[in-house]
């Protein structure tokens, strides 16, 4: 489907793309824009959509007439960029140390035919990228990862997914920012603290932001 | 920092920290939260002669009794709440006067559901994420207050205190709040079955969301169509399955999965914190 803008009451515009990698796309392009830097409040990409919300006083029928047209937004830019140009140690790259003992890990192995050493190497595999956040509070939808580990949610959540744990859900990845119910196909953990109130930023992981995992174990193993 | 305080005697309702939220973090997954009744809220720290995003209390339905620690200078707006201090009526949109000791109570108000309780100065809260504000949905700033606590003052005062008082508002008016269609109002066989029906409010409505019922359900062109999630706003109307709507409200999650029919303009959301379980509201289309 070709972008377009939808009416968000009279403080948000909606923008709809068709998909998550050009919800990526169209999120970095429209960070890169002045006018978005001055006349919105927040800019919250969603699994097919980007909403804007107008700084009060804002009428959002102005700022789409500021914006470029929608199709614009997504054309000049390569419609994933995870596992491209963001190479190892930029800026905004993240480093992820897991330990994959997840107790989904051999479900996934069985059920995309890569086997447990096979998921680790396909997850550790590339560069992911956070499309957009939700859920819970710097919990981060991660996609441009290996197209091989997708998997189906568990029928029936997990009552208590511990913070920390990393899991996979159709092509996303993802890790519990903290103790949470949740559904996703667990593959490992990790210690390091996704969302703390009291840091600046308190999300580790936030739209747009380059994921990398490491297997902790990946000498021995 | 300021020595005053207010020591909490009875608190039988919920009485939330509020104050102007926190803007700008939903794409961490962060809701702006803040005082539901937002204009009440500004009016209560405008009289007090308070910094705009001063922290108030906000008090559902009454309930609640305060004591003086040291002078402090106080202010109800919001639900017209009846009020007592040490027993004398006191009437609310007041700026008055405790001195220590003294015990200031609010009743039941006859119309409305939050009432904002505000002290010059307002209180001394560490923000979270740079704001004092209880998010009930994601948990985040100060915890619920019970009797026992004691609010200590902080000293964001900007100007002198407003001795006038202000006439009480009320809430008992019929409502019509006005809506923008969309984005997904084309998702409906007949979305106009908003803005012609007249929708009661549920019991288990809050500051996530008032539940509405009542009417004939809003039914989808094609049920088995699913969205995925996107991201909502304080005051759009969310169409879950069963075709009843639920209009978000200040603690509202970020994202949802529900078909948006439509969004509340944003000055007639205020006016959905004060609505009661059983009262009745209706919608008009705001042609954009």
């Amino acid at each position: 489907m070709n972008p377009r803008w939808h009416p968000y009451g009279d403080r948000g515009l909606l923008l709809e793309v068709a998909d998550t990698e050009t919800v990526v796309a169209a999120t970095d392009a429209l960070r890169a824009l002045a006018q978005v830097e001055e006349l919105v409040v927040d800019l919250v990409p969603a699994a097919r959509t980007v909403l804007l919300v107008a700084r009060p006083g804002v009428d959002p029928r102005r700022l789409r007439e500021l914006l470029p047209p929608p199709d614009a937004l997504v054309a000049d830019r390569p419609a994933n960029r995870a596992g491209g140009g963001d190479g190892p140690g930029s800026a905004d790259e993240v480093e992820i140390p897991v330990t994959y003992d997840g107790p989904d890990l051999d479900e996934v192995g069985e059920l995309t035919g890569l086997g447990p050493a096979g998921v680790v190497a396909a997850h550790t595999g590339g560069v992911w990228r956070v499309a957009f956040c939700g859920f819970a509070p710097g919990f981060g939808y991660l996609v441009g990862g290996d197209p091989r580990l997708e998997v189906p949610r568990h029928e029936t959540p997990r009552q208590r997914v511990p913070v920390g744990a990393v899991g996979l859900a159709g092509t996303f990845s993802g890790v519990y920012p903290r103790s949470s119910p949740g559904g996703w196909q667990l593959i490992g953990r990790t210690d390091l603290v996704l969302w703390d109130v009291d840091r600046q930023p308190p999300a580790l992981l936030a739209p747009g932001t380059s994921v990398r995992f490491v297997d902790v174990a990946g000498a021995s193993r | 920092m300021n020595a005053s305080a207010l020591l909490v005697r009875e608190c039988a309702g919920q009485v939330l920290v509020q104050d102007a939220g926190r803007a700008g973090l939903a794409a961490l997954g962060v809701g702006s939260s803040g005082a539901a009744d937002r204009a009440s809220y500004r009016l209560a720290n405008r009289l007090l002669g308070n910094a705009d995003g001063a922290a108030v209390l906000e008090v559902v339905l009454g309930g609640l009794e305060v004591e003086a620690r040291g002078v402090c200078w106080v202010c109800v707006t919001g639900a017209p709440t009846p009020l007592w201090v040490d027993g004398r009526a006191e009437p609310t949109g007041a700026v008055l006067a405790l001195r220590p000791g003294q015990r200031l109570r609010l009743g039941i108000p006859a119309n409305g559901v939050r009432s904002y309780l505000g002290v010059r100065g307002g209180f001394a809260v560490t923000p979270v994420l740079g704001s004092a504000a209880r998010d009930t949905l994601a948990e985040l700033g100060p915890p619920p207050v019970q009797a026992a606590d004691v609010l200590v003052l902080a000293d964001r005062v900007e100007g002198p205190l407003l001795v006038e008082a202000v006439p009480p508002t009320t809430f008992a008016d019929p409502v019509v709040l006005g809506v923008v269609p969309g984005p997904r109002d084309d998702w409906f066989t007949d979305p106009d079955v908003l803005v012609r029906e007249t929708w009661s409010v549920e019991s288990h409505s809050d500051r996530v969301g008032i539940r509405l019922s009542g009417a004939p359900p809003l039914e989808r062109r094609a049920p088995e169509v699913q969205l995925s999630s996107e991201a909502t706003l304080r005051g759009a109307i969310q169409v879950p399955p069963r075709g009843h709507p639920v209009v978000l409200g200040a603690d509202h999650p970020v994202t949802g999965g529900y078909p948006v029919i439509g969004v509340v303009v944003d000055r007639d959301t205020d006016r959905l914190a004060q609505l009661r379980p059983g009262e009745t509201v209706r919608f008009s289309w705001v042609q954009r």
